[in-house]
């Protein structure tokens, strides 16, 4: 009896993986075929640039469809550089720049297209320092870090720091990094150390913002940095100072806006003229809580009401 | 009656063919896997990297703005490191469990200690990164002083737990497959339990014994998940048990997905691949080749 329902299972699960084997190849054309004519229908925004805003304007743009299916946005990254680039060529409709177009570029721009490239700032990317919460350090300036974090640095002990760490015995400094290719490890570097310089070999590479935040809290000697974001109980933020003798700031949604905080920097987009159409109404959604709340999700900082509402003004004049 | 075996005639050949298939295609995914492992890598070998630099060097820059360096020296070292403190806590325990399981235990003690093994194998690497990070980095922290708890000896620690299960089960087997005419000679002579293990059975089963070894280390080095966690992360080559090294496994897990396509840092990411592949490939041989010297006795 047994073994007659056995066999019966058994040849069950043999058609039914031979039905899923014929099916779903055809399933998958048929649906391919479906997107292309839909895409056909579609109107398809280009928007290219910055690696550090690729998951940003990624998020947006899965976002963006589900709130207006009749338009999709087409990201890739190459970095700012490849993105002016292309603006500067007309090939693209958006561009993602984690730095200013500079004035070059921006004349280069105007000749071209006969066009001025208009600036939105759509959020701000700001890293805090974590130390452990017994750590007596408070504040660092950025050279100092650079020391810490560079190769060839020479801090390699706390007390190098003029303080006394008595729950690090060693007084080691651990080094506690992201792996090479996270967008934070490379804006961290660059903040630090520039574009020539890199990390101290040997820095604890973790795989995520999170894990950086939940070792520096369990390692009475580490050093790390991470989204604001991510602070606990068991960490304590450090302030930083820009140069020695400048007044130290603590990370903020604030201090990341006015400037104050060092590590901090505006997200843009540029489009070429004022924005219209479709390009306009997607900046809008760009401003709207809807969107700043995945700039929140993704770890950046989200613009202030008060300066939305001013960019959302300034779109409400444009054409749709 | 005839009918019957008209049939068994007609689907005997067809079963035959499918069981044949199934057979080979095993050794054409490894060889095709390798393949695909190595023409990945392939084209940056042989035009720009400098292959003595990529072996000897210590210094893993894959993303440095001005200056690209792809050493996997330490990555090795990292790997080597790890593995070796592995099998020197993993190798005692793991024997000594599958001459216990084989020699002391009353069959019912022995299903029980089988069981309760094999459950140890069977939790998700992730599971045990997870306790490296957190509890064991906790606990190395404040029993040997340490600055940090993500290190080879906690690597080498979770290794081992994730190998004893494969070195006991293969052990004792080899242990059983000694005959008991062994064991009765030696009893008859006099010998005390110790001797006869000492003497007899570990001489008898040391092929086997040695493939468990070697199997138990192939684990070691191609885990990923949890020496990612555990080890720290950190491009270093160890001096001392309390340092935190980076394994060539991790390396590809954490830096692949973020890789542009076809970049130089993906192909050498695909080298390391090839290169692990071939370090298990050999281990496995070994082990293969001594469970046939087994075989043949």
């Amino acid at each position: 009896m047994l073994d007659k329902f056995q066999l019966k299972l058994k040849s069950w699960i043999i058609v039914s993986a031979a039905v899923l084997f014929c099916v779903a190849p055809t399933a998958c054309t048929e649906k391919k075929e479906e997107a292309d004519t839909a895409s056909s229908r579609k109107l398809a925004i280009q928007n290219a640039g910055s690696d550090t805003m690729v998951n940003l304007a990624q998020a947006w743009a899965e976002e963006y469809i589900t709130f207006n299916p009749s338009v999709s946005v087409e990201v890739s990254g190459g970095g700012s550089g490849t993105g002016i680039a292309a603006l500067i060529n007309g090939t693209v409709d958006i561009v993602n720049c984690s730095r200013q177009m500079d004035p070059q570029e921006m004349d280069k721009a105007r000749l071209n297209t006969g066009k001025e490239p208009r600036e939105f700032v759509v959020g701000y990317d700001a890293l805090a320092v974590y130390i452990h919460k017994d750590n007596p350090l408070n504040e660092i300036t950025i050279e100092q870090l650079a020391e810490i974090y560079g190769e060839n640095g020479k801090f390699i002990k706390w007390s190098q720091l003029g303080i006394r760490h008595t729950g690090c015995a060693s007084d080691e400094i651990i080094l506690v990094s992201r792996q090479s290719n996270s967008g934070t490890y490379h804006f961290f570097r660059e903040a630090l150390l520039g574009r020539q310089r890199d990390f101290k070999l040997g820095t604890r590479d973790l795989h995520g913002s999170k894990d950086v935040v939940e070792l520096v809290g369990r390692t009475p000697c580490a050093i790390g940095y991470s989204g604001m974001g991510y602070a606990t109980e068991h960490v304590k933020m450090l302030k930083v100072i820009k140069t020695a003798g400048e007044t130290a700031y603590r990370p903020s949604l604030e201090t990341a806006l006015n400037g104050t905080y060092p590590i901090a920097r505006p997200l843009y987009m540029y489009t070429s003229g004022e924005p219209a159409g479709e390009i306009r109404n997607y900046l809008e959604w760009i401003y709207s809580d809807m969107g700043q709340k995945i700039v929140e999700d993704i770890g950046y900082v989200p613009l202030p009401r008060e300066d939305r509402v001013k960019v959302l003004k300034h779109l409400e004049t444009l054409s749709r | 009656m005839i009918n019957r075996h008209r049939l068994e005639t007609l689907t005997e050949p067809i079963i035959e063919g499918v069981i044949r298939l199934c057979g080979i295609s095993s050794i054409i995914f490894v060889f095709g896997i390798f393949f695909f492992v190595f023409q990945e890598g392939a084209g940056f070998l042989f035009s720009e990297l400098d292959v003595v630099e990529f072996l000897t060097s210590p210094e893993w820059y894959p993303t440095s703005v001005s200056h690209k360096r792809y050493g996997v020296l330490a990555l090795i070292a990292g790997t080597a490191g790890v593995t070796v403190l592995a099998m020197m806590i993993a190798v005692p325990f793991g024997l000594g469990s599958a001459i216990f399981v084989s020699e002391f235990c009353t069959p019912k003690i022995k299903e029980a200690f089988k069981i309760i093994i094999e459950l140890l194998a069977a939790i998700p690497s992730v599971v045990w990164g997870f306790i490296g990070l957190t509890m064991m980095n906790e606990l190395i922290i404040e029993v040997f002083d340490a600055p940090i708890g993500l290190t080879v000896l906690n690597g080498g620690i979770i290794l081992a737990l994730m190998s004893v299960p494969i070195i006991v089960s293969i052990g004792e087997d080899s242990l059983k497959a000694v005959p008991d005419d062994y064991r009765e000679a030696a009893e008859a002579l006099g010998a005390t339990r110790w001797q006869i293990i000492y003497r007899v059975l570990l001489p008898a089963a040391k092929n086997g014994l040695l493939a468990a070894v070697l199997l138990g280390i192939a684990r070691a080095i191609g885990e990923t998940m949890a020496v990612l966690m555990a080890t720290g992360h950190a491009v270093k080559i160890p001096t001392s048990p309390l340092d935190s090294v980076r394994t060539l496994t991790a390396t590809i897990a954490a830096e692949l997905g973020e890789a542009p396509v076809n970049s130089d840092h993906y192909q050498v990411l695909f080298l390391i691949g090839a290169l692990l592949f071939t370090i298990t490939f050999f281990v496995n041989l070994i082990a293969d080749l001594i469970v046939k010297g087994i075989r043949q006795k």
